[in-house]
């Protein structure tokens, strides 16, 4: 057990000694949430702001819950309603909030490096909530929690990524995080998408999706972001999902055991078939629901918090 | 007035394929003699400058910065470019016409030339714009810049996209003898990049810039020198298949030349994951085992355009300058506001100044590290840019004005930010321990900056 981290900014320079600390002290935290009173006092007294200058609705949400079990209190900021849009800088913007004596500064920001820039500049907690195409720390923490509750391991099992990795931030912090705990990750999607230079991350790149869900564990779906993408980087929807698309025939082919995740939100029917999605193989919902015991465990911890034992006794 | 004499100093004079222990001799700004008759034929009461110990060599000329006047000031003028440029040894520097507004009409080369005649400390060329406002839809009065004065044409920050507009300045430029220097990106490649795009962009997250992006325009210029007869030279070049082109290219004789940058032949793009990751691969040959400077990962002093590339283009890069086909060196000096610089790094603007710590990082990774000889790499600073923009400068010929750099190749110094005098601070050097320096820096046979202060007249 160890945690002396000022920030949770990525995965990438966690040890996997600090990732289990995060996914134990969870457990202990959706303990919490199952109880009929679900607060508890550890964040009393701090503030926490929710800088989302990226518009998010699930994650935002995500966190805000979390913090309110935490007993923290919250101020919600988004780039719409802030000075951001008048061009002031993001480091004046956090310089200004730091100012009101926040203590903790959660952060969703469209540019790469945006959470380690902010922890470069203040005195507060930061917790990157998702930077461009970088990381998404909580997510990665939430989906190694649900594999492991669900599997009871993560050392040693085959972990698919598919779909828009090039893009994702989902995919980079997964990567480092079933990596570090001993998965084998392969990531699978068209070439335009899924280029080469992600093997020096430690994982297989496939643009068959038959080889790289034959021997899958669990299947992790992202969404196409077409909303975001040129024209370039594939024809269409269509071919996307007649060539990527997750469907009960291919879903056949996979060990019987082979569990569906997606972090949302899912578009039916491109990337997965409709009712996979709501299969009993799917974790979709069970991932929402341990974001938030993943989000309580990695404020605490930030907090100053040491572990799980902490919990347990409270 | 403006008289010296240079004593002891090992002078390298390449133009005049000299590299031996001489005197200097300067009067009224123009040199008078080298070698054994300058000290016999100096008057006796001449100001005398020990340089025993020392290399005496032509003033060294940087054809590529950005003194951000006019309409920049904020970044840097004219005065504090200049001065920056004599503490690293330079004493002609060729300004870049991307400036508010840009250098394409004969009015602000004319504006540039009287500012720089009553505020610089050293001399300065003036680069015109291929096209009007830099916006690479129409070709700027070339011939109206030429009379102006000026000594090159680029669109440099931008590149002219348009094949047959960059054909036609070619053709037209050639008619004055005027090289056409080209930043060389294809804006359709490289969209949004904001580093070289492998493995370091795609942990990072950050949007790739490909090298085909750079080498795609430098094979659009070889062709089209090929085509017209002009001279074409390739700015800051960053990738391998770049250097490639252009040593198969030159043995054809097109008339086809580029220039590299220092960050670019000593970081690499690991640079921007942070010092830790730089210095555990590709940094390792720069210091051996010594004290290594620190930095965070995302700092945006290591966003340039173009990016800092893998180790592979690097070695390529000097691999190029030591056979030749590289045959200039600059620093691309590109001050930045530390406002401007301290934002997310998609956000920030490109570029570094250069200019006061170019000159040692080429010494170690050129000299020291035993890819060129001294008079080889001085070549690169003196005659060969003033061969390609047809300067009278880079030479100690008798005659010549008296612009002379005294360095001490060996000497070992750390870059800090407190002894700047460039106006912004956008470097990534600073905390570096470097080797070799300007030790005295002369413009027509005036010490304009010296290491001990009590050698520049008051």
């Amino acid at each position: 057990m160890s945690w002396n981290r000022q920030h949770l900014l990525d995965i990438e320079s966690l040890t996997a000694d600090e990732i289990v600390t995060v996914l134990d002290t969870a457990r202990a935290f959706k303990a919490v949430g199952e109880r009929a009173i679900k607060k508890v006092p550890a964040l009393r007294g701090r503030t926490v702001v929710n800088l989302f200058v990226e518009p998010s609705t699930r994650t935002r949400t995500s966190f805000e819950l979390s913090e309110q079990r935490l007993s923290a209190d919250i101020i919600n900021f988004t780039a719409e309603a802030s000075s951001l849009k008048k061009g002031e800088t993001l480091k004046d913007t956090a310089k200004n909030l730091e100012a009101l004596n926040i203590d903790f500064i959660i952060i969703r920001h469209s540019a790469a490096g945006a959470a380690h820039f902010l922890s470069r500049v203040l005195n507060a907690h930061v917790i990157n909530a998702g930077d461009g195409a970088h990381e998404h720390p909580t997510q990665a923490l939430l989906d190694a929690f649900t594999i492991r509750e669900r599997k009871g391991k993560i050392e040693g099992l085959n972990v698919t990524i598919l779909g828009d990795i090039l893009f994702s931030r989902v995919a980079r912090s997964n990567i480092w995080a079933l990596t570090k705990l001993g998965a084998k990750v392969t990531l699978c999607g068209p070439a335009t998408l899924v280029p080469r230079t992600f093997e020096a991350m430690g994982c297989r790149v496939t643009h068959h999706l038959d080889d790289a869900i034959r021997d899958a564990d669990i299947i992790h779906l992202l969404r196409i972001q077409h909303e975001r993408q040129r024209q370039t980087m594939f024809p269409s929807l269509n071919e996307y999902t007649q060539l990527f698309g997750l469907n009960k025939a291919r879903l056949a082919q996979t060990k019987p055991d082979a569990l569906i995740m997606h972090p949302g939100p899912v578009n039916r029917g491109v990337e997965i078939d409709s009712d996979i999605a709501d299969s009993a193989r799917s974790l979709i919902l069970e991932q929402v629901t341990n974001g938030i015991a993943v989000r309580m465990a990695v404020l605490f911890l930030v907090n100053g918090g040491k572990g799980p034992q902490e919990i347990a006794a409270g | 007035m403006n008289s010296l004499l240079l004593s002891g100093g090992r002078v390298i004079d390449p133009a005049n394929r000299l590299d031996s222990a001489a005197d200097v001799l300067i009067l009224d700004g123009k040199i008078a003699a080298v070698g054994s008759d300058a000290s016999a034929n100096a008057p006796r009461d001449i100001e005398k400058f020990d340089a025993s110990g020392l290399v005496v060599c032509p003033g060294l000329i940087d054809l590529h910065v950005h003194l951000r006047e006019p309409g920049q000031t904020q970044k840097e003028t004219i005065a504090t470019g200049t001065a920056a440029a004599a503490r690293g040894g330079f004493t002609s520097l060729v300004v870049m016409p991307n400036t508010a507004p840009a250098i394409d009409n004969s009015g602000t080369v004319a504006l540039i030339h009287e500012r720089a005649a009553r505020e610089g400390v050293v001399n300065v060329f003036v680069a015109g714009a291929i096209t009007k406002n830099i916006a690479g839809e129409e070709l700027a009065p070339i011939g109206g810049l030429k009379r102006a004065g000026v000594v090159a044409i680029t669109d440099d920050g931008h590149c002219v996209q348009n094949n047959e507009l960059m054909r036609r300045a070619c053709e037209y430029a050639k008619m004055f003898d005027l090289p056409v220097m080209d930043h060389c990106q294809d804006y359709s490649l490289v969209t949004t990049g904001v580093m070289h795009e492998g493995r370091w962009s795609t942990s990072l997250g950050l949007q790739g810039w490909p090298s085909a992006g750079e080498e795609m325009i430098v094979a659009r210029n070889i062709l089209l020198a090929e085509l017209t007869g002009a001279q074409v030279h390739c700015q800051h070049l960053s990738a391998a298949g770049s250097v490639a082109l252009i040593r198969e290219a030159k043995k054809r004789g097109v008339p086809i030349s580029g220039e590299a940058c220092p960050h670019h032949f000593t970081l690499t793009d690991a640079a921007i994951a942070g010092s830790e990751k730089f210095w555990a691969q590709d940094g390792k040959q720069i210091f051996g085992n010594r004290q290594f400077p620190e930095w965070p990962s995302y700092d945006t002093n290591f966003k340039m355009n173009p990016p800092l590339r893998s180790a592979r283009d690097r070695e390529a890069i000097l691999e190029g300058l030591a056979d030749g086909t590289i045959e200039i060196l600059c620093s691309d000096h590109a001050p930045h506001c530390g406002f401007e610089k301290e934002v997310e790094f998609d956000y920030a603007p490109f570029g570094i100044t250069g200019l006061e710590n170019e000159f040692a990082l080429s010494l170690m990774q050129l000299y020291h590290a035993k890819r060129l000889g001294l008079s080889d790499l001085i070549t690169k600073y003196t005659t060969a840019p003033a061969k390609l923009l047809k300067l009278a400068k880079g030479t100690l010929s008798v005659g010549a004005d008296a612009d002379v750099t005294v360095f001490d190749p060996d000497r070992e110094w750390v870059f800090e930010r407190e002894a700047t005098a460039s106006k912004s601070f956008n470097n990534p050097f600073y905390g570096w321990p470097l080797k070799g320096r300007a030790v005295a820096t002369i413009v027509t046979g005036k010490i304009v900056w010296a290491e001990k202060s009590d050698m520049v007249p008051a």
